[in-house]
């Protein structure tokens, strides 16, 4: 035990989480919630912050904008980690490729080439014009809509990837079973695949609903006035209310739901261990 | 081992629970199954190269190859999971080329089980009936019979990793006999599991098919299971098939080098025909000696080949007590003893410098030299066969 001190490798790594993450975070809140704020005012402020409706609406529409998200990457990844799974060649090259080089580029470009194609004169609106299908433009962009297309966008590879996993990982003699002793394709896949792949759906799901929950570049940038995320509150407070306290209680709330939903992910995939998958 | 289920608690006072499980899980029929050429290419390499056989309804049908010979690919064409490119597929006369595997009817089992991990054991036995539409009380018994046929009645809210692989695998079992299919196919089904239990599991397989009657396509490397539970055997080699017979014809007469060695150790001696008649062939190894063989075929004069004989069939004899005639007989000096337990293997040098194997019964009446001891080596022309020469 003494001997083992294969630890001092992850030294390096954890000197930058402690310099440029746990460090500055404590720092923040300790100075916020303990030093510019008197211990006594903690309590009322954070029924200030929580009950106020800026923050119940922020708060709601975050977790409403990541659910559809969560649901939005299931719905198209799915069946793309199933081809991926399934399939080799060129052609599961090539979809690797498109799922994947997105991930190398910057979200702010991939937002901004969103508005080329959602704006009013954008290519979907030009499309429908042409074809005559609708009269107006849709407003398409700055509205939930485009924040759920955006976000999506950016956060399908997660949801892909954690699904390809899985579905790699499902033994295909399973699959030779089943259809052997009598199970049509489709009644294979209700019965057997899909049930082995639900450890896959639910850490995709959380996954992206942990990085969906702090989400802040595209619903900045495409989303409505109205649609303020929790994320965009903390950054106003902090840029342009200079509200340093109020800040740090959101950050806290919301690194609680994500710690939380972190503690459920990993208990997943340890479930996901024992069931031999 | 059958007999293991009358202390499952619950069966007090009723019939032995396999035999209720039989009587529920009324005999089907087996169905005949014909392989006509049937030929599997992968690339440049043929891997099952015009397999011919006709399989009998309610025979126990082995292939047996060291791996890479074929035998899981002949499977899965019988399966219909590997397209057949050459021959045809008949069940009862039916051709099943473009049947889907899961049309087919057919059970199977795995080598590594495929016992589906998100459901218990009832579950994984129901699968087959479930999936064919089967009204829920009648699954419910039949599925009760089945776990009773493999004598895990007791297990069948249990999951897979709650089990043994033994225990796993008679679930595997109970599954692919559960919808009484006319074939079951089996791919080294006991491969994964230790010794003794794959010699229980044997008796058990051999037990459930000879009461439920149903055809058996079984793949295994292991020739000691293949004898033991086989009506016949195909010998593969390389996707070609060597040779098919009863597991005690392909022993005792194999036809070639190949299957000679394969099926267990084998005395292999290169020469060439002397005389022929019909019923004996007198052979004359390359350093003189002439030894015979009971042959039913004539064989042309000057023939080259290998005289075989099996280790078991030669006894020790010291020099100086040889024995009688009307035998085969060498002489030699002992070079190895290897004591295997129930029989002591030699190594006898003879003239020509050929080791011969021979094992001697570990008793007491039997001679057992002494290492450089110069000794009679003695067998039988009946349990002699004449090979062509080694191919390989
Ligand atoms: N899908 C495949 N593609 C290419 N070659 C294969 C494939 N499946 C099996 N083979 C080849 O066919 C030969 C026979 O394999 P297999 O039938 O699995 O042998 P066995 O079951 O007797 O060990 C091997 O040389 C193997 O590499
Ligand atoms: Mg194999």
């Amino acid at each position: 035990m003494g001997r083992d001190r294969t630890w001092l490798l992850l030294l390096p790594a954890l000197g930058l989480l402690a310099l440029l993450f746990l460090g500055p975070l404590a720092w923040f809140l300790a100075r916020t919630l303990f030093v510019e704020t008197a211990p006594a005012e903690v309590p009322a402020l954070f029924v200030d912050v929580l009950t106020a409706r800026s923050m119940q609406v922020a708060a709601l529409t975050t977790l409403w904008v990541s659910v559809l998200v969560t649901l939005a990457t299931l719905v198209i990844g799915y069946p793309i980690a199933f081809y991926l799974a399934n399939r080799r060649g060129w052609r599961a090259a090539l979809v690797v490729f498109c799922v994947i080089v997105p991930y190398f580029t910057s979200v702010i470009v991939r937002t901004y080439a969103l508005t080329v194609v959602l704006g009013r004169s954008g290519l979907i609106n030009e499309l429908l014009g042409a074809s005559g299908l609708v009269g107006a433009p849709l407003a398409l962009l700055y509205n939930i809509f485009a924040i759920v297309v955006g976000m999506a966008y950016v956060l399908l590879p997660y949801m892909v990837l954690t699904l390809y996993a899985t579905m790699k990982a499902i033994d295909p003699s399973l699959l030779r079973a089943g259809r052997a002793l009598g199970a049509s394709p489709l009644y294979l896949f209700r019965r057997v695949y899909f049930p082995l792949s639900v450890p896959g759906v639910v850490s995709g799901s959380l996954i992206v609903l942990i990085l969906a929950l702090g989400f802040f570049i595209t619903p900045a940038l495409i989303g409505g006035p109205g649609d303020v995320t929790v994320a965009m509150l903390i950054e106003r407070a902090v840029e342009i209310l200079i509200d340093w306290p109020s800040a740090a209680v959101m950050s806290v709330v919301l690194l609680t739901a994500t710690l939380i939903l972190f503690a459920i992910y990993a208990r997943v995939t340890d479930l996901r261990r024992m069931m031999g998958a | 081992m059958i007999g293991r289920g009358a202390t499952v608690p619950g069966a007090v006072g009723l019939a032995r629970p396999h035999e209720r499980a039989a009587a529920s899980i009324s005999a089907p029929a087996g169905k005949a199954l014909e392989l006509q050429g049937l030929t599997k290419i992968y690339g440049s390499e043929t891997v099952v190269d015009r397999f011919d056989t006709r399989i009998q309804a309610g025979e126990f049908f082995s292939l047996l190859g060291p791996s890479g010979s074929g035998k899981t690919t002949t499977l899965m064409m019988v399966a219909g999971f590997a397209a057949i490119d050459a021959g045809r597929l008949l069940v009862d006369g039916v051709d099943l080329a473009a049947v889907p595997p899961e049309r087919r009817g057919f059970g199977m089992v795995f080598q590594n089980y495929a016992i589906f991990p998100h459901m218990d054991m009832f579950e994984n036995v129901a699968f087959p009936l479930r999936a064919r539409g089967m009204p829920k009380a009648l699954v419910r018994e039949r599925v009760a019979a089945a776990l009773d046929l493999v004598q895990l009645g007791h297990l069948s809210d249990r999951y897979a990793r709650q089990l043994s692989g033994g225990q796993q695998q008679r679930v595997a079992i109970a599954r692919a006999i559960v919808f009484q299919p006319p074939v079951v196919l089996m791919d080294e089904p006991l491969g994964a599991l230790d010794k003794n239990l794959r010699y229980d599991l044997q008796v058990e397989i051999k037990e459930i098919q000879r009461r439920l009657g149903m055809t058996v396509l079984y793949v295994t490397h292991d020739q000691e299971e293949a004898m033991n539970l086989s009506d016949r055997v195909a010998i593969m080699s390389r996707g070609r098939v060597e040779q098919i017979g009863a597991p005690r014809d392909v022993y005792e007469r194999p036809a070639n080098a190949f299957t000679a060695r394969f099926l267990g150790e084998a005395n292999l001696l290169p020469g060439a025909v002397v005389t022929s008649c019909p019923g004996r062939v007198a052979f004359q190894l390359r350093d003189g000696t002439v030894l015979h063989a009971d042959d039913p075929s004539t064989r042309t004069a000057g023939t080259e080949g290998e005289l075989f004989v099996r280790p078991e069939k030669l006894t020790l004899h010291p020099l100086a007590d040889p024995p009688r005639d009307g035998v085969n007989r060498l002489s030699g000096t002992v070079r190895r003893a290897s004591f295997l337990g129930s029989v002591v293997r030699y190594a006898v040098e003879t003239g020509s410098g050929a080791l011969v194997t021979a094992d001697a019964p570990n008793v007491a009446a039997h001679h057992h030299p002494e290492l450089g001891e110069r000794v009679a080596l003695a067998w039988s022309p009946a349990d002699t066969v004449i090979l062509p020469p080694d191919a390989a």
